[in-house]
């Protein structure tokens, strides 16, 4: 099994569940060159990332390359009980995509 | 219950499940449908009210206290600005990021579930110092916050 680009954490406390989870992509923005051949290297970073809580979703969000190598997010939201399934999945602009599941503690 | 009824409902129940299985081939049930399908025209737009216009159908945003912005006053490294944005505004639909010096203004846009919080966190690159915004649409309106981040060194490889 290819090794999985996700590591989620997910706590819950007082009721409010939050979500950190680093994402290994490079993120290209398609702007910058390469040093020895002087050529573009191509656009290729994440555009969408999904984040479900017992398989509804709780959040995604759309990104543009401007968002930093190897993505870090971080977000909260209620309702969530420990032993919950979250899952998170991104999708790149060269249509690759990768998701990965994680208990709520 | 005649075979007639029998028959009936048999039929009935098998037309409703291949018409939701038709649906959902066709991707009408899909999650995909509730999902924001990454907008080209917004991350594509070269000056923030093009992004803003294009994301949410409006540049026009009303400054708010109620958001607060956190970054550093000085990034040692543009190609990673940590950036947390934080809301308590109501009823908060999405956040968006936006680094108003980078050839692509528009970074993030976060689409929030009815019970996700008005806080997001993530790590962005800069490549110049310049501010960084925030917009939250909360209860159909744009509000927004900004924050002036110095960068030391570009983020974009430059």
């Amino acid at each position: 099994m290819a090794k999985s680009t996700i590591k989620i954490r997910a706590s819950e406390k007082a009721g409010v569940t939050t979500v950190k989870a680093l994402m290994t992509h490079p993120m290209e923005t398609g702007g910058r060159k390469d040093a020895k051949t002087g050529e573009k290297i191509p656009a290729h970073f994440i555009e969408e990332v999904v984040c479900k809580h017992n398989d509804e979703i709780v959040l995604t969000a759309n990104w543009s390359g401007g968002v930093s190598k190897n993505p870090y997010i971080s977000f909260k939201f209620s309702g969530g009980a420990k032993g919950d399934t979250i899952e998170l999945s991104w999708t790149d602009n060269q249509g690759a995509s990768d998701s990965k599941t994680a208990q709520i503690k | 219950m005649s075979t007639e009824m029998k028959r009936r409902i048999f039929l009935k129940r098998s037309l409703t499940a291949s018409a939701v299985g038709v649906a959902a081939g066709a991707g009408l049930l899909a999650p995909q449908q509730i999902l924001a399908a990454w907008n080209k025209a917004a991350f594509e737009a070269k000056e923030v009210p093009n992004a803003l216009n294009a994301l949410l159908g409006s540049s026009t945003t009303e400054p708010s206290e109620a958001i607060k912005i956190k970054a550093p006053d000085i990034a040692e490294n543009g190609a990673v600005v940590p950036i947390t944005v934080e809301t308590t505004l109501p009823e908060v639909e999405s956040i968006a990021i936006i680094a108003s010096e980078n050839p692509v203004p528009l970074v993030a846009n976060f689409n929030l579930g009815k019970n996700a919080e008005g806080f997001v966190s993530t790590r962005i690159k800069m490549g110049k110092t310049g501010d960084v915004i925030g917009v939250v649409k909360s209860g159909g309106k744009l509000f927004s916050a900004s924050k002036g981040v110095k960068v030391t060194i570009g983020g974009c490889g430059g």
